[in-house]
């Protein structure tokens, strides 16, 4: 490569979805013009697969001894790059089915867009192109959610999450700018080292107030979740799915890049009767509240969508307890979690999509008997229901205890237990509304006249292989877990 | 040998799933030759163990790492208690399925969750690794509340839901426990023969041991928190009927035997005198709400907190002979249990549709269904404890153990078998022998088929074999509670 674009080097993955993301655009206006809808979304759709392929085998051929400043190429943002192109795949194959818009090529150029931003997002090591990435993420979502035009909740939806997606966009920059007034720096590494050598000054508090307030609400965590249950509910099925898994994922990520590396020596303590300011006590609010909020939210929820949401709420919240672990355990912990739950939450989604698409609805009444008609796929919803309820042997279970089992031993040994017992409770609460979904499909009794569907084979074959990951990764935690301690050791976070 | 019945079980449920689904007939025979196997596998199991092991060893059956980090291994492994329990799975589960013969809704997905249930329990009563046993207890949790959602009657949906969080509650409760207990220790293991070798501080210990004790006690039904038991027990078809009360309350008071009492010696020393107080108020209550019941199957669910009360006092002795009485009472419980609830559920109210006693009363049900009435006479005679049953020498063994303990609770506990026999005769009367005129309203029920019979005939060989011959399951029990893990438990042994 020509040496005065050597800095476009890092960079080739993010550039090679972004071609094929501009391709699917050309592909659109130049070829596919005149053919039906079916064929221009199998066509488009696959020039996105092969996208998204292409640059999971530039990583996998390991070429990253290429560094740059402002961003980190380790072999876990590596990793955690092939799971989020890996995630949008699926999304993309779901997208096969879509019947929501005519513009496939603005759509599919559009997500691509969006996972070039996650993919940024999770290589920065500097809080302006953090922003920069959250920004390119945030705004094609934004477009992607009001994607559905015949439907009008979709575009409240696009309306609520631009709103608050913009303030907490705000927010963010608040924070950034405080800690670059206070430190002089931009480089998260350089701004831990600045303020562990410095006296804690009352605007630090302020500044990290305001840069966690941007990332709880991509989290959805409460009390800034408001805009996850429209969001979720008004959005075309598959956007839905993106946000739920891989825009967490690496929200999470960056999460805990800007805690370990820019705000980690002031912890604080949240343990029981020890409490001291600092962002421990500031995240377990924000854990407790997401907990209580999620699942009790969930209870009373009548859409299968805004069912999940809620539950993305309260496992924000169960997330968010990975951090009172030590240091490896928290990340260990809080990737298998993350990791895990994106597969979990991206399959029922998928479900949710594929359902709709045959003319269902999402609401829980129209679920009914869908355990007859469709017996695979609802033995593929079975699987993640009752992994987001954190039942054994599925991965959603192991995930739980992990996180649970690391909060618990973190400093001081047994303190955070306060906020596990929380944790468990909720969790058990949950159960009930993840057994609602279950006894329609399968206790209630079909409506009469209804016929069986046969869900199309691209998208059932993807969650069916969803499924059986969510069922491998919890029998078998080992594999994940030694895989993500390789690239942690190997990365030296 | 004996870990195969867990792996059978589980085989014959995915091997249902995959059947077509018309086929009633195939997922029967299936289902029938997986619960067969397993009984079979049990059988010689114990038999082997018997004659190789040492008296009261404790046998690895398989012990294989499977998670490396937080170390878990896949831990299985049996002693006299644990087979005890399995036979009484292995003999549960085939007479349930026997008296599921009548299953014609979706019969395959019937038989796939009853044995996936099966599976469950055989690897709680088998594990010993806590992570281990605790995927097990939960993966029962489940097929417990499709069984009762989809296939029950009396309010199925409220019945099936609040069994399951309750089991999920009381679980939650032992998850905590359990986490503390691995961190606390610092041992990196949750192997339960390790972990038991830890001294927890006794301040650990206080708040530990109640929490998971009373966190499976949950399901063994202790009361206050019995509540869930007689509204399951009535939602629920009969077979699943029989596997709650039969074996899932076993697991329930397993756990608190095997977990908590083993893990927290002193902790249980502490809590001793309050537990057994709940204990007999359990029996007492459970048999006193029992007598005024007027829905039969309603009877046979309060009878069994009522019962699972001697269990749970017979731990609280903390003596030898005490103890081997709830164990033994476990086993006997379940037995007698199954065959009350078969007869109610299957015998009866499949066939006559009420089970409202003052319903049943002029029906003539002795003259309709005879053999329904010898079985129900008999298992009621062996529910109420009489010599002969293996209900009187468990029940004996633990009032023995506790009057050391407790005089006055024994007292009240012996006042409560009385009322046994008060509710139980009030039944016999009410449901089977009342004083009709036999002309006046004879309606025609169909005969009670052979599976039942067969069914009905194991059971009740199973009841009177153990009431004549106790030496049977003592031999396995006794020498068990001599072995180290459980000495400490008792009273003047070693610390």
């Amino acid at each position: 490569m020509n040496s005065s674009l050597g800095w476009m080097r890092p960079l080739i993955p993010e550039e090679i979805v972004l071609v094929s993301a501009l391709l699917a655009l050309v592909l659109d206006l130049a070829v596919l013009r005149r053919k039906s809808l079916a064929a221009r979304a199998v066509g488009i759709g696959s020039a996105a697969c092969l996208g998204c392929l292409a640059a999971m085998v530039w990583i996998a051929r390991g070429q990253d001894d290429a560094t740059a400043e402002m961003l980190a190429l380790t072999p876990l943002t590596q990793f955690l790059k092939i799971v989020l192109l890996a995630l949008t795949l699926v999304v993309v194959v779901i997208s096969f089915g879509a019947r929501f818009s005519r513009h496939l090529g603005e759509y599919f150029a559009l997500l691509l867009i969006a996972t070039a931003g996650l993919m940024l997002l999770i290589s920065s090591d500097n809080l302006l192109i953090i922003f920069i990435a959250l920004e390119l993420l945030s705004l094609p979502l934004y477009v992607l959610t009001a994607f559905n035009k015949a439907s009008l909740a979709s575009a409240e939806a696009a309306l609520k999450y631009f709103l608050f997606g913009s303030v907490a966009s705000a927010f963010t920059l608040f924070g950034i700018s405080l800690l670059y007034g206070l430190t002089g720096d931009l480089q998260l590494g350089t701004i831990g080292a600045k303020l562990g050598a410095q006296a804690v000054e009352p605007v630090f508090y302020a500044a990290l107030v305001m840069t966690l307030a941007g990332f709880a609400f991509k989290v959805a965590a409460a009390p800034l979740h408001f805009w996850a249950p429209d969001v979720y509910q008004g959005a075309p099925a598959p956007i839905a799915c993106f946000i739920a898994s891989g825009s967490k994922v690496a929200s999470f990520f960056v999460l805990a890049r800007i805690i370990v590396a820019g705000f980690g020596p002031w912890h604080g303590s949240a343990a029981w009767d020890q409490f001291r300011a600092g962002w421990m006590p500031l995240l377990a609010v924000l854990a407790v509240l997401s907990m209580v909020v999620g699942n009790i939210a969930a209870l009373v929820q009548t859409s299968v969508k805004r069912l999940l949401a809620y539950s993305a709420v309260a496992h924000g919240g169960y997330a968010l307890l990975a951090f009172f672990g030590d240091s490896r355990q928290m990340l260990l912990s809080l990737f298998f979690y993350v990791i895990t739950y994106s597969l979990t939450v991206l399959g029922a989604f998928a479900v949710v999509a594929v359902v709709e698409n045959s003319g269902g609805c999402d609401r829980l009444a129209d679920w009914a008997g869908l355990g007859r008609r469709a017996p695979l796929l609802s033995a593929c919803m079975f699987v993640f229901m009752l992994s987001l309820a954190g039942i054994p042997p599925l991965s959603g279970f192991f995930g739980k205890f992990y996180l649970f089992t690391a909060a618990v031993a973190g400093a001081p040994p047994l303190g955070m237990l306060w906020l596990v017992i929380v944790a468990v409770g909720a969790s058990a609460i949950s159960l009930y509304y993840y057994l609602q979904v279950l006894k329609q499909i399968y206790a209630a009794e079909p409506p009469a006249g209804s016929q069986p569907f046969r869900p199309p084979y691209p998208a059932l074959f993807s969650i069916a292989l969803l499924a059986g990951l969510v069922i491998a990764l919890g029998c078998a935690p080992g594999w994940l877990l030694g895989k993500l301690s390789v690239v942690l050791t190997s990365s030296a976070f | 040998m004996l870990a195969w019945t867990i792996y059978i079980s589980f085989l014959g449920a995915a091997a249902l799933a995959l059947l077509p689904p018309e086929s009633r007939r195939a997922a029967r025979l299936t289902a029938l030759l997986t619960a067969l196997a397993g009984l079979a596998i049990a059988l010689v199991g114990a038999a082997q163990y018997e004659r190789q092991a040492p008296a009261g060893a404790l046998v690895d059956l398989v012990n294989v790492p499977w998670i490396p980090d937080p170390d878990i291994g896949f831990h299985l492994a049996a002693d006299g208690v644990s087979i005890t329990l399995v036979l009484l799975t292995g003999i549960v589960a085939v007479a349930g399925v026997l008296f599921s013969w009548n299953i014609e809704r979706r019969t395959r997905e019937f038989f796939a969750l009853y044995l996936a249930l099966i599976g469950g329990v055989y690897g709680v009563f088998l594990s010993f690794d806590l992570f281990l046993l605790f995927v097990f207890y939960e993966i029962a949790i489940i097929p417990k509340y499709f069984l009762i959602a989809i296939w029950g009657s009396t309010r199925r949906e409220y019945g099936a839901m609040k069994l399951a969080l309750y089991s999920l509650v009381g679980s939650a409760m032992v998850l905590i426990g359990l986490i503390a207990a691995y961190v606390r220790s610092g041992a990196q293991t949750f192997d339960l023969l390790k972990l038991s070798q830890f001294p927890f501080p006794f301040a650990f210990q206080n708040w530990a041991f109640l929490l998971v004790f009373v966190g499976f006690a949950i399901l063994a039904g202790l009361w206050p928190f019995h509540t869930w038991a007689p509204v399951g027990h009535v939602a629920a078809p009969t077979a699943a009927s029989m596997l709650l009360a039969g074996v899932v309350m076993k697991l329930g008071a397993y756990g608190a035997l095997r977990v908590a009492m083993t893990l927290f010696p002193d902790g249980l020393r502490a809590w001793q005198n309050e537990i057994a107080l709940l204990a007999v108020i359990g029996i007492v209550y459970g048999a006193t709400v029992a007598l005024v019941q007027r829905d039969f199957k309603f009877v046979i669910g309060y009878s069994s907190v009522s019962h699972m009360g001697f269990v749970l006092l017979g731990l609280m002795t903390l003596t030898q002979i005490g103890l081997s009485g709830a164990v033994l009472q476990m086993f006997s419980h379940g037995i007698i249990a199954g065959l009350l609830f078969a007869v109610v559920g299957r015998m009866i109210y499949d066939r006559v549709h009420t089970r409202e006693l003052s319903a049943l009363q002029p029906m003539n049900l002795s003259v309709l269904a005879p053999f329904a009435a010898v079985t129900f006479v008999l298992a009621g005679a062996a529910s109420m404890g009489l010599p002969g049953f293996s209900g009187f020498i468990a029940e004996l063994q633990v009032l023995v153990g506790a009057w050391g303990s407790f005089p006055l609770l024994t007292i009240l506990a012996g006042a409560g078998l009385l009322v046994g026999i008060a509710y139980m005769v009030r039944v016999w009367i009410k449901a089977f022998f009342a004083e009709n005129d036999l002309k006046s309203g004879v309606i025609q029920i169909e005969p009670i088929s052979i599976p039942e019979r067969a069914g009905a005939l194991l059971l009740l060989a199973a009841t009177v074999l153990i009431g004549l011959w106790p030496g049977l399951l003592l031999n396995l029990i006794t020498p068990t509670l001599h072995s180290p893990l459980f000495q400490r438990l008792v009273k003047g042994g070693p610390p």
